[in-house]
């Protein structure tokens, strides 16, 4: 394969606990520490991985978003992608149309493979894969925790509910990640200062002759309804009690 | 007024009784007609059994030898061409609707609403975001044809008895793509209840500390005849196999029972259960999260306490 492109979303950390604005206007996202989802983060390294056995020659990784984007696609360049392309906007984006603006940098970079994360851990729509490989009407494998090149197609293994699935698809395709498929590498200090001189391009979204309205409106934003606080019971003795009192064995 | 096609979900034998909480959610907004199709290869059985379940409508059957394995590729033209004359398209939010509908809905052009938790109107519905963490109420288009799926373990399922909605087969022309083509499934163990439908379920974590060590949850499921779930830790380490993984990236479950043993409560596990009748939580450390949402808590050496649980259940 020549080319790979890599989706790289900016979302607040994994670790970070979120707060919600109390006006119920969405989540307060102002000063956290943010990062690139963390199922891109798989992709980008599944990536480097082909790259390194020698199954493609350049990883492309694109994001799309505000100026801070930037930060995710310099980590995604020290992590050793070639080249980064940031899609900037301030636009709020659905899914469909963030699948529409990657099928136009597809169209223009023309990558045997896409490699996205199965969902973005902030609004966990789990679309953006799929939608890309029906608009461009190619092969679609989620939720892959395997992925093997074979020649101009590839055999996946997916994690499904009921187990494993293995599909076979032609190339070009796209293939979102799921947790099991590899474990990002860390990023060393001489790659972050190597990562600086790396091409970084910058597009405006409104370039792309995309329409990006939204069509989803969200009214409010709430917490979830809480559980009432449990009880402590000490021993074995007292839980079979207290399952039988409530009538639950 | 509105009419519901839900796409149903099966293996190839039995129709996953996620449809009957499909059928739940639709019913919610009290459209004029609700109907489910079913792709198979040949699938008189199954349609039968989609019409056994209560307020469906009708049951379209479409057989043909490219539906083996419901290939999301294969599968969406084919909802697409039956979508006419629905307002909506809702399918599971597991694996199999997660990867089928947002493909379907861009075929159509239209966006996707995931994950359907609660219903405020036709085009009003509530969703979470941030692993749970949040709850979106959000106001979809009416002017266009709504896909979504829904987040079973919030809606019971309907029984699958008592209903008598007609089957009939259904003929499209849609042109089905050759380049991405189905070789297998493997699936865990089929002694214990399923995890996605168990009215009971006992779960283990890092806790356990080995593969050896996790045969205590599912010895303490044996007892209890509930199926056996983990957290992502325990899943991560190899415990066990990963379509038994519960919470955010695993399985959403709603059991009447929940034990969690020796798992510390992530927030990203919690989102997997929040919807669970009683839960359960043994875990050494006093401060574990799990806590915070335990209806019954026991701070205890999991391996102490395991076995005596067992052998006081067993004499119960």
């Amino acid at each position: 394969m020549r080319k790979l492109l890599v989706g790289l979303k900016r979302v607040v950390d994994y670790n970070v606990r979120i707060r919600l604005k109390p006006d119920g206007s969405g989540v307060a996202t102002d000063g956290l520490k943010m990062s690139i989802n963390p199922f891109d983060e798989i992709a980008l390294e599944e990536a480097l991985r082909l790259k390194e056995q020698g199954h493609a020659e350049e990883i492309v990784v694109v994001s799309i978003g505000s100026e801070d984007c930037q930060q995710q696609l310099r980590t995604g360049l020290a992590m050793g992608a070639d080249r980064a392309l940031l899609v900037r906007t301030e636009q709020a984006l659905e899914p469909l149309v963030v699948a529409r603006i990657l099928l136009a940098i597809v169209e223009r970079e023309q990558p045997e493979l896409v490699l996205l994360g199965k969902q973005a851990i902030d609004q966990d729509h789990a679309q953006t894969g799929q939608m890309l490989a029906a608009l461009w009407d190619r092969p679609q494998a989620t939720f892959a925790s395997k992925l093997e090149i074979q020649g101009s197609a590839a055999r996946v293994t997916r994690e499904i509910d009921a187990g494993l699935e293995i599909l076979d698809i032609d190339l070009p395709a796209v293939v979102t990640t799921d947790l099991r498929l590899n474990e990002p590498r860390y990023v060393k200090l001489p790659e972050i200062l190597k990562a600086k001189q790396k091409p970084l391009d910058v597009l405006d979204l409104s370039s792309l002759g995309i329409d990006s309205g939204q069509r989803f409106k969200v009214l409010k934003t709430e917490p979830p309804a809480q559980r009432s606080p449990g009880i402590r019971v000490e021993n074995a003795a007292m839980l079979v009690q207290e399952l039988k009192r409530r009538g639950v064995i | 007024m509105a009419r519901v096609l839900l796409v149903a979900e099966h293996d190839g034998h039995k129709v996953n009784p996620n449809l009957g909480s499909c059928i739940a959610c639709a019913r919610e907004f009290e459209p004029e007609g609700i109907d489910a199709a079913v792709f198979a290869t040949a699938g008189e059985s199954l349609a039968d059994q989609a019409a056994a379940f209560a307020n469906l409508d009708r049951v379209l059957l479409v057989e043909n030898p490219a539906n083996e394995g419901a290939v999301a590729a294969v599968i969406a033209p084919q909802v697409v061409e039956l979508a006419a004359g629905y307002t909506h398209l809702l399918g599971p939010s597991g694996t199999f609707g997660r990867d089928l509908m947002p493909r379907v809905a861009a075929l159509l052009g239209v966006g996707q609403l995931s994950d359907i938790m609660a219903v405020e109107g036709p085009y009003q519905f509530r969703r979470p975001i941030y692993a749970g963490n949040a709850i979106v109420t959000v106001l979809a288009p009416s002017d266009s044809i709504l896909v979504g799926t829904v987040r079973t373990a919030s809606y019971p399922t309907s029984p699958s008895a008592g209903g008598h909605a007609s089957v009939e087969h259904a003929r499209l022309n849609a042109t089905l793509p050759q380049h991405t083509r189905y070789v297998e499934r493997s699936a865990g163990s089929e002694d214990r209840p399923d995890l996605q439908t168990a009215t009971r379920v006992v779960a283990g974590g890092r806790g356990l500390g080995s593969e050896a060590h996790f045969e205590l949850i599912n010895a303490l499921a044996d007892t209890l005849g509930a199926a056996v779930g983990a957290s992502r830790a325990a899943v991560d380490a190899g415990f066990v196999a990963n379509e038994l993984q519960v919470g955010q990236t695993g399985k959403i479950i709603a059991p009447e029972l929940y034990v969690a043993v020796g798992i510390s409560g992530a927030i990203q596990h919690l989102t997997g259960i929040k919807d669970a009748g009683t839960i359960v939580a043994i875990n050494r450390d006093a401060d574990a999260p799990i806590f915070e949402s335990a209806d019954i808590g026991m701070v205890a050496d999991l391996f102490e306490v395991v076995p005596e649980l067992i052998e006081l259940l067993k004499s119960a």
